[in-house]
């Protein structure tokens, strides 16, 4: 380890001011304190000591991902290999080793295609979402670095967080070029044209989803493109009741579906790669709220907002013709993207409210936003995205009544003394 | 007809004038720097809005639109159709509503007017506020209905200028590249709210 420090230290005055390699000291910067904690101390008038700095933080998030990953993978390749075995059986296609090089390969390692087999499934599912995954990193991380050594900032570990983040939103099915032209858009102008990590105001794993969303929506909706086979479709529990007749209602999911409440809690349902499982975001909210990183204050009122009016439109079932007015709070819970969304997005600390008060009312205005969307748009069978960014909008207002509200007040109480 | 419920639903969020319709831009990205200056314009924008829009109506349904001369009893006025000066008509009107409001604010409510004072003349040309009038007589609203819609256009710029004034406030502590600096990083900042406003496109209630 010894050789590793002095072989950086040796580089050193190559990339540091009026060195040959200047231009690229954030590309040193980088590794240096990937590896090594820096060397740095805060020499301002004003600063907090705490061992909590922005790359434990960023970790703690991926850390706090990992249930979601893994679920992400184990159930990609359920999925698959659940369409592939319905496929054989109906002799649409006669073997599953013939259907890419993904199936190639899983022949190969001697896996096979059995639904019931956990490793098979997690390697099919691995073997779809690394791709997406790998693209994600190269090119957002292309753009990262270029705006780090041409404005001369630092590589933060924000892309980190986004870059796990979106790959995890995206269908299984989504071409790779789109995965880059996404990303791009995101750390670029989601991000970078405000300066970087912590400047922004629009979460930018979401504004490359919704600028996907809404240039590719054939790739990014509908029920083709939530297994990853060729040719099969399956509807998400929130597509299938949007598009139900009213007398089906929920039927539509449990018996249409055939998905039960479990199912969806667990996270055994065709959906965006990481966004099925409830009980994987729930660990990763523990995660989040224990080491301090998400505010619980978020998570709760964007559940109580996204409950509560799910409830009240629940009351008013009876009398609409709309069959997502059936849908009870519950299945609204485990169903989409909330979970996920209200987890690791709507608690973005650069994007969100930052004063306490604030926060209560930029996770209710999510909340709310999201069934609204789902119940009464029939355009989105899925609300939470759009809802947080919607939020992230209005989180700089919010925040800026917050502080108005509390200069008032304390110019009222100096005043009384 | 519809609701106006829903009328105001529609016009606030899934018609927003700013985001949806990208109307009255130039006050919309020129006095949207600071939180305070755009809640006097915003407001400023409700009232005129609400009146011109309404009075505007009144004028199309009972002096511009074929056959609206009718109720003159002259002969032939059932026939006579002035749609073709309804441009004139209207801009004229807003200036001079414009006018007498800022009159009558500055003699009776002079707390309002030095509030409300230097926005009153920037609306005059604000692109929004005709257009609030021109989308009111496409889509034939009765008076009742104009009126709503006129608040709720007007409600839903001002809303949109809250907001883009406080990301702008925010956006102080950024660090955007120079070339980028000002009009620049705005633009593409609206065109990001634009996208998150796109969440209400389609909604029919």
């Amino acid at each position: 380890m010894k050789a590793l420090r002095r072989y950086l230290d040796e580089l050193h005055p190559k990339f540091a001011r009026g060195g040959p390699w200047e231009r690229f000291y954030p590309l040193y910067e980088a590794a240096d304190t990937f590896l090594y904690s820096p060397a740095d101390v805060t020499d301002g008038p004003s600063h907090i000591r705490d061992a909590m700095d922005l790359k434990r933080m960023m970790s703690l998030v991926v850390f706090a991902l990992g249930p979601c990953i893994l679920m992400a993978c184990y159930n990609t390749g359920l999925q698959a290999n659940l369409a592939l075995e319905s496929q054989v059986s109906a002799g649409v296609i006669a073997s599953p080793a013939d259907t890419g090089w993904r199936a190639a390969l899983l022949e190969g390692l001697g896996l096979g295609f059995s639904a019931g087999n956990v490793l098979a499934c997690f390697v099919h599912g691995l073997l779809y979402f690394l791709p997406v995954y790998l693209m994600t990193q190269i090119a957002g991380g292309f753009w990262e670095v270029l705006f780090a050594c041409i404005r001369r900032h630092e590589v933060n570990e924000g892309f980190l967080v986004t870059g796990m983040l979106f790959p995890l939103t995206l269908p299984p099915t989504i071409p790779l070029w789109q995965v880059a032209l996404g990303i791009s858009f995101g750390v670029v102008i989601g991000k970078e044209v405000f300066g970087g990590t912590g400047k922004n105001f629009l979460n930018p794993a979401l504004t490359a989803r919704a600028f996907l969303y809404f240039a590719y929506p054939a790739f990014m909706s509908g029920d083709k493109v939530w297994v990853a086979v060729d040719g099969y479709t399956a509807a998400t529990p929130l597509g299938a009741l949007a598009t139900a007749p009213k007398e089906m209602g929920i039927q539509s999911i449990e018996t249409g579906l055939d998905i039960s409440w479990a199912d969806a809690f667990l996270g055994t349902i065709p959906g965006s790669m990481g966004e099925t499982s409830t009980l994987c975001c729930l660990l990763g909210a523990i995660v989040l709220i224990a080491t301090g990183v998400g505010s619980w204050r978020i998570m709760l009122s964007v559940l109580v907002g996204a409950l509560g009016s799910a409830a009240l439109f629940n009351l008013g079932a009876e009398g609409s013709d709309n069959p997502m007015f059936q849908m009870t709070p519950l299945w609204h819970l485990v169903t989409g993207g909330l979970a996920f969304g209200l987890v690791f997005m709507a608690t973005d600390p650069v994007s969100a409210s930052m004063t306490e008060s604030g926060k209560w009312a930029y996770g209710l205005l999510i909340g709310v936003m999201t069934t609204l969307i789902r119940v009464i748009n029939p355009g989105y069978p899925e609300g939470i995205m759009l809802a947080i960014l919607f939020g992230n909008v209005f989180a700089p207002l919010i925040d800026y009544v917050v502080i108005q509200a509390n200069i008032k007040r304390r110019l009222a109480r100096s005043a009384q003394a | 007809m519809e609701s106006h419920l829903s009328l105001f639903f529609e016009s606030v969020f899934s018609k927003n004038l700013a985001l949806a319709f990208f109307l009255g831009m130039c006050t919309y990205l020129a006095l949207s720097k600071s939180v305070k200056t755009a809640w006097g314009l915003g407001l400023a924008v409700i009232v005129i809005q609400t009146i011109t829009v309404a009075l505007n109506n009144l004028i199309f349904q009972y002096l511009l639109r074929e056959g609206a001369l009718s109720w003159t009893g002259i002969s032939g006025a059932s026939e006579i159709d002035l749609r073709f000066i309804g441009l004139i008509c209207y801009i004229g009107t807003i200036a001079a509503m414009v006018q007498i409001l800022e009159m009558t604010l500055d003699r009776f409510f002079p707390a309002m007017h030095q509030q409300l004072g230097i926005f009153l003349p920037l609306i005059t040309v604000n692109c929004a506020i005709l257009g609030g009038t021109l989308l009111m007589i496409e889509s034939d609203l009765d008076f009742a209905h104009s009126v709503t819609y006129g608040f709720s256009t007007g409600v839903g710029w001002a809303l949109a200028i809250l907001a883009l004034a406080g990301i702008r406030e925010k956006l102080k502590y950024s660090d955007v590249p120079p070339a980028l600096r000002g009009l620049g990083i705005t633009f593409i900042t609206v065109g990001l709210m634009s996208l998150a406003f796109m969440s209400f496109a389609g909604i029919d209630i």
